[in-house]
Formats: C-alpha cells, structure tokens, sequence
C-alpha cells in the first residue's frame, strides 16, 4: 500500500490505434519534485515504453506540456507538490491535439496553423541594406514585446475551448503571434496578416472566454492580442487604420 | 460572406438593437402602468409609420443577428460544416423574418 512516501500517479496511455486508458504507477515521493520528474522516473524504473516528450527541463523549448488533473501545464515547470490532489495526479497528453503514442501529442496541427495566421516575417529591407533601427518605447513595439516570449507549448491551445469545438480555429497563439508581426515596425505586409486571421477559423472565431491568458505558463496575454486583431481588422474595415 | 464580414454584420446589428431594446422595454413598462387592453395599443400602432420602422428595422437586426450568433452554434455545438451550417442558419434567419414580419404588420397595418 502506498504511503506518503509514495504518489499515486495514473498516465493516459495509447495511441492512434488505441483509445487512451489509464495506467496507474506508484511513484517515489520527493519534496522537491516536478510532475516531469514523476513521469521519466515510471519511464527509467517502472516501464521503459512510456512515451513522452521533453527536451530542456527548465522551461525554454515548450516540449514538455501535458495535461495534469485535467488541465494543461508544462510539466517541467510544474511541482507536484502545487497540483497533488489528496496524494494523486493524472497526467495525459494534451487536448485538443491528436496522440503519437502515450503522452506524446501531435503538434502539427498547432504549428500548421502557425503558418496559415501568417505567423512569418515579411521583410522591408533586404539583407544588403542597413540594419532598421527599433524604437523600444513605441507603442506598438511594446504591444508586440508583450506576446513574443511564446515557446510554442501548446498549453493555450489545449485549454481553448473554442479550439475543441471548431477544428478551424486557428488558437490562441498562432493569433498572438500574427499580433506581434502585426506590431513589428520591421514588418512590411500587415495587410495579409490582417487578411490571414480574418478568414475561416480565424480571430472572429475567438468567444474571449480567456483561458489561454489563464492557462498560458509564461503569463502572456493571448486574449488581448487577439482582441486586438479583431479592433485592426474592425478598423480597416471602416478605411482607418489602426 | 466571409466570417469577418458575419462577424461585422452581427456586431453592427447588436449595435442597431441595443437602443431598440431599451426603448422596447421602457414603452412596456410605462405604457402598461394604468393598464392597458388590446384595443388601445392596436389604437396607436396602427397606421403608425414610426412604430412599423421601429420594429420593423428591430426584426431585421434580431433576424440577421440571431441567424449567424446560431449559425457558430451549430458549427460548435452541432458538428455542422459548410453549406449544411449556413444552410440552416439561413433558414433559421428567414424564419424569424417571416414570424416578426408578419407581428410588425399585424399590429401597425
């Protein structure tokens, strides 16, 4: 029987192949310990065919992100102690993606969608040509710096609920980002980012229920982002710009 | 029409409700205070050209606000996709149309 030197940890296990099902470990508890933690230790002691993904451990690469107790966090970052429910936690991949194997989510889906919001740079100069000084204290300079710190976890993704229920959605951080190139005075074509997110599935998809702000590891504002979209695309429709 | 252009249409439209709304209400409320039969309101509205604009240019927007804020409903709720989602949404705005229409003009023709 598990004490409380032990946590009792159930992963989502499966595939495309395989519905999800639930494996429950009994897992070594530390005091000082991340949900990543309890997972690679079932993957190096209890069954090395536990798949998951993870790459720098400290909350950088945005590899990592699962859903634990049903809501989505990135688990190299989260301690066990902080989500330990009685002396449990479930961990399973994340929503709204499709599963590779396990804990591993596919995340072309979110990255696809990346490229449709036209998340790219469109160059004013070329490379021969001198460097364009910024102005850090513009306005929409300091618009755009709120939501570049993304690392492309997924977490807002999984917790949108428009994204589950409209396949179409682009999410909240391919917005975001198209809101930062939007912002970005070395940016030349706003028009086609403005036209990028105004298609099927895009900002005016958003209900503003907000969890990707709640949810977002990073405390970025994907929510406002995307409400600004919605103001710019607003305004070129009435001939104003911005 | 593409989702920005639905999407402006359904904005401008609560826009054109929201005066319509209050000022629906606030006649109700006052209009009932030393009561009132049938008779006395069909005695002023009808053959009144403002109150057939006014609910008249309120079941259009209600008609055309309602049929697309339905239509991501049953995009999100329903599963419908393409022309089976604007389809029904459509319907559903041609029908309260007609069922508001036909009310307008009952009580101020």
């Amino acid at each position: 029987m598990p004490g409380q030197d032990h946590l009792t940890v159930t992963v989502q296990r499966g595939g495309p192949g395989a519905p999800l099902r639930p494996q429950t470990f009994e897992v070594p508890a530390y005091n000082n310990q991340t949900v990543l933690d309890v997972v690679s230790w079932i993957q190096q002691n209890a069954d090395p065919t536990l798949t998951y993904r993870f790459a720098c451990r400290v909350g950088m690469c945005g590899s990592c992100a699962m859903m634990v107790n049903g809501v989505p966090r990135w688990t190299c970052r989260t301690h066990v102690s902080k989500v330990l429910d009685g002396n449990a936690i479930e961990v399973g991949p994340l929503r709204n993606l499709p599963v590779i194997k396990d804990l591993a989510a596919d995340m072309d889906p979110f990255f696809d969608k990346w490229v449709a919001a036209e998340g790219r740079h469109h160059p004013t100069r070329t490379r021969e040509e001198e460097i364009a000084p910024v102005n850090p204290q513009a306005e929409e300079r300091q618009a755009a710096n709120a939501g570049i710190e993304c690392i492309n976890c997924s977490v807002c993704y999984s917790a949108c609920d428009t994204v589950a229920g409209n396949p179409d959605y682009l999410g909240p951080a391919a917005l975001q980002r198209a809101w930062t190139l939007y912002n970005d005075a070395k940016d030349a074509d706003r028009d086609a980012i403005l036209d990028a997110v105004s298609g099927k599935g895009g900002c005016h998809s958003c209900h503003s229920m907000g969890s990707c702000t709640a949810y977002c590891p990073n405390e970025l504002d994907p929510l406002s982002a995307i409400a600004g979209l919605k103001r710019a695309t607003a305004k070129r429709f009435f001939g104003g710009r911005r | 029409m593409s989702e920005f252009h639905l999407y402006m249409a359904q904005r401008l439209s609560a826009l054109v409700m929201a005066p319509f709304v209050i000022v629906h209400i606030g006649v109700m409320i006052y209009a009932i205070q030393g009561g009132l039969s049938a008779a006395e309101i069909l005695g002023r509205t009808q053959g009144s050209v403002f109150w057939f604009l006014f609910y008249g240019m309120f079941v259009i927007a209600v008609s055309i606000h309602a049929a697309i804020g339905l239509r991501t409903i049953l995009g999100e709720w329903a599963g419908l996709r393409g022309r089976a989602q604007d389809g029904v949404a459509a319907l559903i705005g041609l029908g309260l149309f007609a069922l508001g229409a036909q009310a307008v003009w009952a009580v101020t023709a």
